[in-house]
C-alpha cells in the first residue's frame, strides 16, 4: 500500500448560475480589477491507503459520485499524487 | 393516521410541522432518523431546518442518513412522503425528487411571503385548491434555486409534475415575482409518484390561524388522500 492524495475538484457544469462567484467578480471590479469571469469550485484533498493511483482515484471517484458532488449540478475531476 | 416527521441534527420545522398536522386532526411523531422508521409508518415529512449546518449542499448529509434509503423504500410502496424547505433539499439530494435546490440568485437568504399559482390540483397535495388559485406562504431559505436541465424540466411540465411556481398576486408568473431564480418559477415538484413531493415554501407555517393565513392547510392535508 502506497500514500496518495487524491484532489476532487467540484464545479457547477457550464451554463448553472453560479450567484456567489458573480458577487465576488463584482467585489472584485470594485476594487478596480478588470476581468472577464469569475468560477469558483471546492476542492477535495483526501489522503488515503492504495495499491495504485489507478485504485485511489476509483476510490476518490466513487466518493465524489456518492456525496462530494451533485450530478444534477455538478461536474468534478479527480488528480491523484503521491503523498509527500 | 400517524405522520413520522424525522428530526435529523439541526432539522428545527420539526416541531411545527407537528403541531401543524396535530391542529388538522393527524397524529404526529418525531423520530431521530437514526432510531429509524417505524413499521407502520403512514407518512412522513421532512422538515425544515439546516440539517449538518448545510455543509457541502444544504441536505447532502441528511440525505444520506441510512433512514433515508428507508424512506425511498417505504415511498415506493406507497407512503405518502412530503419534504419542506430543508427537507426539500434533502428529497432532491436522495433523488426521491428530480432536480436540485441550489443557492439563491440574489446569494443572500430570503425571509419573506411569496404569492404561488397552483399549476396541477389533481396531486394529494393540491387536491384542495382549484387549478390556477393563488395561495400565499413564506419562505425561508438561502438555497431555493430549483435548477435542472432543460430538457428534464420540459418532461416534468409535460407530466404534470410542478406542485407550485411563484407567481404575482394575481397569478402571473413573472421574473419579479421569482424570489430565488428557480427555472420555469418552480416552488414545488412530485416525484415519480405523486404521493412523493417536495417544495421550498413553508405550508406548516400557514395552518394555524394564530399565525395568519393559513393556506398551506391544504398541502398538508394531503396525507389523508
Amino acid at each position: 500500500m502506497t500514500a496518495f492524495t487524491a484532489t476532487v475538484t467540484v464545479r457547477l457544469k457550464r451554463g448553472v448560475l453560479d450567484p456567489e462567484a458573480e458577487t465576488t467578480q463584482r467585489s472584485l471590479e470594485r476594487l478596480g480589477f478588470d476581468l472577464n469571469d469569475l468560477r469558483s469550485a471546492d476542492v477535495f484533498e483526501l489522503d488515503l491507503d492504495a495499491d495504485s493511483a489507478d485504485d485511489a482515484a476509483e476510490r476518490a471517484e466513487e466518493m465524489a459520485e456518492r456525496l462530494l458532488a451533485n450530478p444534477t449540478i455538478h461536474d468534478y475531476d479527480i488528480e491523484v499524487a503521491q503523498a509527500e | 393516521m400517524t405522520i413520522t416527521v424525522i428530526q435529523f441534527g439541526g432539522s428545527n420545522c420539526d416541531r411545527d410541522s407537528v403541531q401543524a398536522l396535530e391542529s388538522l386532526g393527524f397524529d404526529a411523531d418525531l423520530v431521530w432518523h437514526e432510531d429509524g422508521l417505524p413499521e407502520d409508518v403512514e407518512g412522513v415529512v421532512l422538515p425544515g431546518g439546516f440539517s449538518y449546518g448545510d455543509y457541502l449542499r444544504a441536505g447532502a448529509m441528511a440525505a444520506r442518513s441510512p433512514i433515508m434509503a428507508e424512506i425511498r423504500e417505504a415511498a415506493s410502496e406507497g407512503t405518502p412522503v412530503l419534504g419542506i424547505c430543508n427537507g426539500a433539499q434533502i428529497g432532491c439530494e436522495s433523488s426521491l425528487t428530480p432536480g436540485a435546490f441550489t443557492t439563491n440568485e440574489s446569494a443572500r437568504f430570503q425571509c419573506e411571503h411569496v404569492h404561488l399559482r397552483v399549476e396541477n390540483a389533481d396531486t394529494p397535495w393540491t387536491s384542495q385548491y382549484e387549478d390556477g388559485e393563488v395561495v400565499e406562504l413564506p419562505i425561508a431559505h438561502g438555497e431555493g434555486r430549483y435548477e435542472i436541465t432543460d430538457e428534464r424540466l420540459d418532461e416534468l411540465e409535460a407530466e404534470d409534475r410542478i406542485l407550485f411556481k411563484y407567481c404575482d398576486e394575481d397569478g402571473t408568473v413573472t421574473p419579479e415575482a421569482n424570489p430565488n431564480g428557480s427555472k420555469h418559477s418552480v416552488a414545488g415538484v412530485t416525484g415519480e409518484a405523486e404521493h412523493v413531493a417536495v417544495m421550498m415554501p413553508h405550508p406548516e407555517r400557514a395552518t394555524l390561524s394564530d399565525l395568519g393565513r393559513t393556506d398551506g392547510r391544504g398541502v398538508l392535508t394531503g396525507f389523508a388522500d
